[in-house]
């Protein structure tokens, strides 16, 4: 009952947050110095098409109308025009984020499972040689720069050794037939097993190369966290029990040690599923972050706004998840 | 009372640091009794927590490492046991509880799951079974509304609520010993002797043998059939809880006695042993407690003496009390 009461607090403490974003994002596109229809238009522009964009951008209105316009518009699920290709951005948006989600989510299971796991191991075995190697490897991860990462990938794993794609989601050759749109999903509910692994084997290099940075931040967090839970006394009395080392570790130590590592991996998981817009550009995935990125070059200003939208949402719905994850692990939290 | 439960001889456990190598524990000696309450009396340092800490074999090693001696539980040498061999120990023949109720349960698991869990480990129980046991457990140790408690979280509790559980939870398996470290020192008064007379209460009913660890002489006279009292290390004087504390042999046990408030005389400052406990590691030759004494002669400083009778059940080391 108490997690309950205390989701539902949570949630609604998220309105003012949403309420504020959308003025920030609402303001961006208005504060475009001069005019914003004649600098998406351009210089050479005639007064006529101008005239016809500010129309569109309801930009004759007051701002308070117009911020109402806005509200209501996106409340209804309706993200607007792309100017450069007259679509509905809400449809247009759909199979990107799902491209970027699925991205997303094998990163942080790499990310995640390796991650916590070494970092266990190297508090567990403190001071030895595979902690001493997993600190390496991890202190290499993240300093290691992901555009590099991923071309050497690309250059190893595609170019000479020719076991992985480099690029797209998919086989061009034998396009996925979209459903959900999360290809891995979609070839399983057709029962294309060899689509399904065309599919797998694009998705290892860009989500080996996205993964990498979390991993090794994630390792670090999990060993010290782990290292600081491992001599209270708790623990002690977990062994005094008669408790094997691996359940102490496991059970006793692991789910007091999450609360930071949980934090992490939901920062994480939100900048991921923002669009990483260097991976996904050398990758060629189609994702949100490639969509964004196409649009500031095409000047597409409503489309660089919903898409900033949608991030900023999905990171603000992630770190509600995390909150929620918090007072489930630490019944603590709830009574705060 | 001659059936011996636990037989420490001669343990040594020793620290090895950067700085080199540690005797916490140099050569300790204790028997415990079928049934039978021991008390292990010291100052901070002295060795006592290692000494029981050495018994479960949770010593953290590294640094720790029990180096010589032997301690026989039931006539079963511990020092030698395997690791799987001690966790079947552990928490089912010999449980322990320690000086810190308020940090000492897992403040994400709930009570019944922490008992629970105990009892899983060690017999053939269910779940609704060991859920069952953990209630009866409660009940026993006098947790009021055990029905509700044991679905509750540790931080829901009292501290001296708290120690009631992991009393319990020690409880739970019928161990025939149990080691308490300081379980009251970190309690209210008045709270401290309803614990006490709880585990007096389990002592007597169940006859399990507990080696109480205190620095407290109050909680020895209330609860021990026996005492040890440990300086630097060493065992320097054992008996009777009436000898020790009525006719004590040794300068660092009168120390002790002498330091204590006394309400009918009126004091005008405590007494107090002059110095301070030795750093471990830096012992020399010759008694230890030599450097601290104010009867200390020439043979003091320079040959340690032996454990060695002195009256009836009594033995100290001192050559004084020879």
């Amino acid at each position: 009952m108490a997690l309950l009461s205390y989701s539902i607090r949570r949630i609604f403490m998220l309105i003012p947050v949403l309420l504020g974003m959308s003025i920030v994002v609402f303001s961006i596109i208005r504060a475009i110095p001069g005019d914003p229809a004649l600098t998406i238009l351009g210089e050479k522009a005639s007064p006529k098409a101008i005239e016809d964009l500010r129309e569109v951008l309801g930009l004759n209105n007051p701002w308070y109308i117009q911020y109402f316009d806005y509200l209501k518009q996106i409340i209804t699920g309706d993200l607007g025009v792309s100017l450069h290709s007259g679509a509905s951005i809400t449809q247009e948006i759909g199979p990107y984020l799902a491209a970027t989600t699925e991205l997303t989510i094998v990163s942080m299971l790499f990310a995640v499972i390796i991650g916590v796991n070494a970092g266990i191991l190297s508090a567990w075995k403190q001071n030895s040689w595979f902690d001493y190697c997993a600190m390496l490897i991890a202190l290499i991860g993240v300093s290691m720069p992901i555009f590099w990462l991923g071309l050497m990938e690309q250059w190893f794993f595609a170019q000479e050794l020719k076991w992985l794609p480099s690029v797209g989601r998919d086989n061009s050759r034998n396009p996925v037939e979209a459903i959900t749109q999360f290809y891995i999903l979609d070839t399983i509910m057709a029962g294309q097993w060899d689509q399904l692994w065309e599919v797998v084997k694009h998705l290892i290099l860009p989500g080996v190369a996205l993964g990498t940075i979390p991993m090794a931040i994630i390792a670090r967090i999990t060993r010290s966290s782990m290292l600081e839970v491992m001599r209270a006394d708790y623990v002690r009395t977990a062994r005094a029990k008669g408790l094997a080392q691996f359940w102490v570790v496991y059970k006793h130590a692991l789910k007091n040690a999450m609360i930071p590592v949980l934090t992490v991996i939901g920062l994480q998981t939100g900048l991921l599923l923002g669009g990483a817009v260097l991976t996904e550009t050398i990758f060629g995935w189609p994702g949100v972050g490639r969509y964004i990125f196409t649009a500031i070059g095409n000047r597409d200003y409503p489309v660089i706004q919903s898409g900033i939208l949608v991030i900023a949402t999905i990171f603000v719905l992630i770190n509600l998840l995390v909150d929620l994850l918090y007072a489930y692990i630490d019944p603590r939290i709830k009574y705060r | 009372m001659s059936d011996p439960v636990l037989q420490i001889e001669n343990l040594q456990t020793h620290f090895f640091t950067d700085r080199g190598q540690i005797p916490a524990v140099d050569g300790v000696t204790i028997t415990v009794n079928k049934g039978e309450v021991v008390g292990i009396v010291g100052e901070s340092g002295c060795g006592k927590s290692v000494t029981s800490l050495s018994v479960m074999k949770l010593v953290p090693n590294p640094p720790g490492k029990i180096v010589g001696g032997t301690i026989k539980f039931k006539g079963e040498d511990l020092v030698t046991a395997n690791e799987k061999r001690m966790r079947d120990i552990r928490g089912n023949e010999i449980a322990m509880i320690f000086q810190e109720p308020m940090t000492s349960l897992n403040p994400v698991f709930t009570i019944g799951n922490q008992i629970g869990e105990a009892i899983r480990l060690h017999t053939k129980a269910s779940k609704k079974q060991s859920r069952d046991r953990a209630i009866d457990m409660l009940k026993k140790v006098g947790i009021p509304r055990a029905e509700a408690i044991v679905d509750e979280y540790p931080h829901q509790l009292s501290g001296g609520m708290r120690q009631r559980v992991m009393i319990a939870m020690a409880m739970a398996c019928n161990p025939e010993l149990l080691i308490a470290d300081e379980p009251t020192t970190a309690l209210d008064v008045t709270i401290q002797a309803q614990i006490l007379d709880l585990m007096r209460q389990l002592n007597r009913e169940a006859q399990t043998a507990i080696l109480l660890i205190t620095h407290d002489l109050g909680v020895v006279a209330e609860m021990c059939h026996r005492v040890v009292v440990m300086y630097a290390g060493n065992v320097i004087e054992e008996g009777d809880v009436r000898t020790i504390l009525k006719k004590p042999k040794h300068p660092y046990t009168k120390g002790l006695l002498n330091s204590l408030p006394k309400l009918e005389e009126s004091q005008e400052r405590l007494y107090s042993i002059p110095g301070n406990v030795p750093i471990p590691g830096s012992l020399t030759v010759g008694c230890r407690f030599a450097p601290r004494c104010d009867q200390a002669t020439d043979l003091c400083r320079s040959e340690m003496p032996q454990l060695k009778a002195v009256g009836d059940n009594h033995f100290s080391r001192c050559w004084l009390s020879e």
